[in-house]
């Protein structure tokens, strides 16, 4: 507000002055950890010159975070197989945890006692044992079932006879078994919450068109539980992205067991955790803006209108504050 | 057309229609009228089954709705089959219940193609065809969300009439309607009526039952207190209940 009534008045903004200390710790905060992670400090390990007959020794310059040791195995081939084996883990467990979690879901509301009986009892017990257990189990599932065979229950007839388990069944595989069926009881239960949101009526709207349960399960209310069923799914995934770091522990060579294995060989703890933690990061990225569209394509219809995706924001910015200066110098005499 | 004998339904030990009887000629419009609660919407999901009676006869078209009478037994329908026979029934209802995430076009379409299995440019053509007639071919692009409460109304009407259904049920069409829009969807149902749909129709709008309808039926805790000729119901009628019930919405 720049005039009261015809007459132009200078208005007074408040001033906030905790804000502003406040905005000062901070700057200062950040402003030491950068200084810490990018600058150099002198090492135990000592240089001398002698000048002028006088010799004069001081530590050698090293990075605090050995930024040095980063570069060089960051792209190392280890470091980026285990990427591989990471982000392999990470999509087929959470593929396995989307398609149980859904056909877990369903079933939980179901008007069958016994299907969603034992749907609840799938959900209680994966999301009650930690899922180290779980990966851990299933690696050594060989010591419990040294022979499976898949045929009909109860008699000898058999279609596959796999002998050696240990053997067949990589420890790998078991991983993935491990985290995809950890993950679909959380999954299950992201789904039932996204099914429950659509609203009544829209189920009710297409039994009356004459859809059958499953027809208007797959067309109408599955399209629409999405929108809630995506957030908290991009989460599951950026979490899976992580605790696939367990493979490890049962000797699967992942990004997390790679660097490890580095480091304890050469002792480079701190710049091997870095490599990790910066791969993590730049996946996680990744996948941030992956939800960021998948979101706003379920979002169609809910919103009058869909919000503006970071490159179209930059845009309208751009454009309003060159038309900011345009009218500045038209201001004159216009008198806008 | 529908023909209800001695239907019964209760929720949780309250029962909701005690002994109903109606009965619905081709071509006519039948208003169900009552204060709320009195069972008038029960009634109209019965016959298109999507809720279950305990007890009596509902029969559309001749045929018993949601069973089968074979051997002197009353088989209750495969689900496929209950969906089949719904599909000849059109709903609307009072909070519209467009499909969110499809456009206008896409709602008017999915029923043909999913149900009847009609080939997508078809049920195109006539689902623009179905906009046009309710005024709307100019927001087929649109979401519904993107539309007012009336320009929805229509939308599901268009919705319902692309299956080509022999009766249309209407579940308190205007109720949730700011009143200057109940008007826009009154004329479509107004024209639906004279094109020679029969319909049943739960509804407030007293002076759209006293023009539209043929019978007018006044429900009140379950049971059906008075029907007839809507002029005579609407302005003279016998009963105590239904004289104050017309004080009170008139």
């Amino acid at each position: 507000m720049d005039t009261n009534g015809d007459v132009a008045v200078k208005v007074v903004p408040v001033r906030h002055v905790g804000r502003w200390f406040g905005v000062a710790g901070v700057a200062l905060f950040v402003a030491m950890l950068i200084h810490t992670t990018l600058f150099k400090v002198a090492s135990s390990t000592k240089t001398c010159v002698t000048t002028n007959g006088v010799k004069t020794c001081h530590g050698v310059l090293v990075w605090r975070f050995q930024w040095d040791i980063v570069g060089q195995y960051f792209t190392s081939s280890e470091v980026l197989h285990g990427l591989l084996i990471t982000v392999e883990l990470t999509v087929i467990s959470m593929v396995i945890g989307i398609v149980l979690g859904m056909i877990v879901a369903v079933m939980r509301m179901s008007p069958n006692r016994v299907l969603a009986g034992v749907a609840w009892t799938y959900t209680w017990f994966f999301r009650g044992t930690p899922v180290l257990v779980q990966i851990t189990f299933w690696a050594f599932i060989g010591a419990l079932y040294p022979h499976i065979s898949i045929g009909i229950p109860f008699t000898h007839i058999a279609f596959v006879h796999i002998t050696n388990v240990n053997v067949t069944f990589t420890t790998l595989e078991a991983v993935i078994v491990g985290l995809g069926l950890n993950e679909g009881a959380y999954m299950s239960e992201i789904a039932r919450a996204g099914l429950i949101s659509v609203d009544e009526g829209q189920i009710e709207a297409a039994t009356s068109l004459g859809m059958t349960r499953r027809q208007s399960l797959r067309l109408i209310v599955i399209p629409q539980a999405m929108r809630v069923i995506i957030p908290p799914t991009g989460n599951e995934v950026i979490s899976m992205l992580k605790t696939s770091s367990l493979a490890s522990t049962v000797a699967v060579l992942e990004l997390f067991g790679a660097v490890s294995n580095i480091s304890a060989q050469n002792f480079k703890i701190m710049p091997l955790l870095i490599v990790a933690s910066i791969w993590y990061l730049i996946v996680t990225t990744v996948l941030s803006i992956g939800q960021f569209y998948l979101e706003r394509y379920f979002a169609r219809g809910a919103l009058r209108s869909p919000p503006p995706t970071p490159i179209q924001r930059l845009k309208r910015d751009a454009r309003g504050i060159a038309s900011k200066f345009r009218t500045k110098r038209g201001v004159s005499g216009a008198g806008a | 057309m529908v023909e209800v004998r001695g239907v019964r339904k209760s929720y949780a030990g309250v029962e909701v229609l005690k002994s109903v009887d109606l009965t619905v000629n081709r071509s006519e419009v039948t208003c169900l009228i009552g204060p709320s609660g009195s069972g008038k919407s029960t009634l109209l999901r019965c016959v298109n089954h999507l809720e279950k009676h305990d007890a009596g006869e509902l029969r559309v078209d001749g045929e018993l709705v949601g069973y089968e009478a074979r051997n002197g037994k009353l088989y209750e329908l495969s689900d496929k089959r209950v969906c089949e026979k719904r599909s000849h029934i059109g709903m609307v209802f009072q909070r519209f219940n467009l499909f969110q995430h499809l456009t206008v076009l896409d709602n008017v379409t999915i029923g043909q193609t999913q149900v009847k299995n009609i080939a997508r440019e078809k049920a195109r053509a006539k689902a623009r065809e179905l906009l046009a007639r309710v005024g709307l071919d100019a927001k087929e692009k649109h979401y519904p969300a993107q539309l007012s409460g009336g320009q929805q109304q229509r939308v599901a009407i268009a919705r319902a009439l692309a299956m080509e259904p022999k009766l249309m049920l209407f579940d308190e069409p205007t109720s949730a309607l700011d009143p200057e829009l109940v008007g826009e969807v009154l004329d479509v149902m107004k024209d639906l009526a004279k094109s020679g749909m029969t319909m049943i129709v739960v509804t407030h709008e007293m002076g759209f039952a006293r023009e539209v309808a043929d019978t007018v039926y006044f429900l009140d805790g379950g049971i059906i207190e008075e029907f007839g000729d809507p002029h005579k119901v609407l302005t003279a009628p016998s009963s105590e209940r239904l004289k104050s019930f017309l004080s009170k919405v008139l």
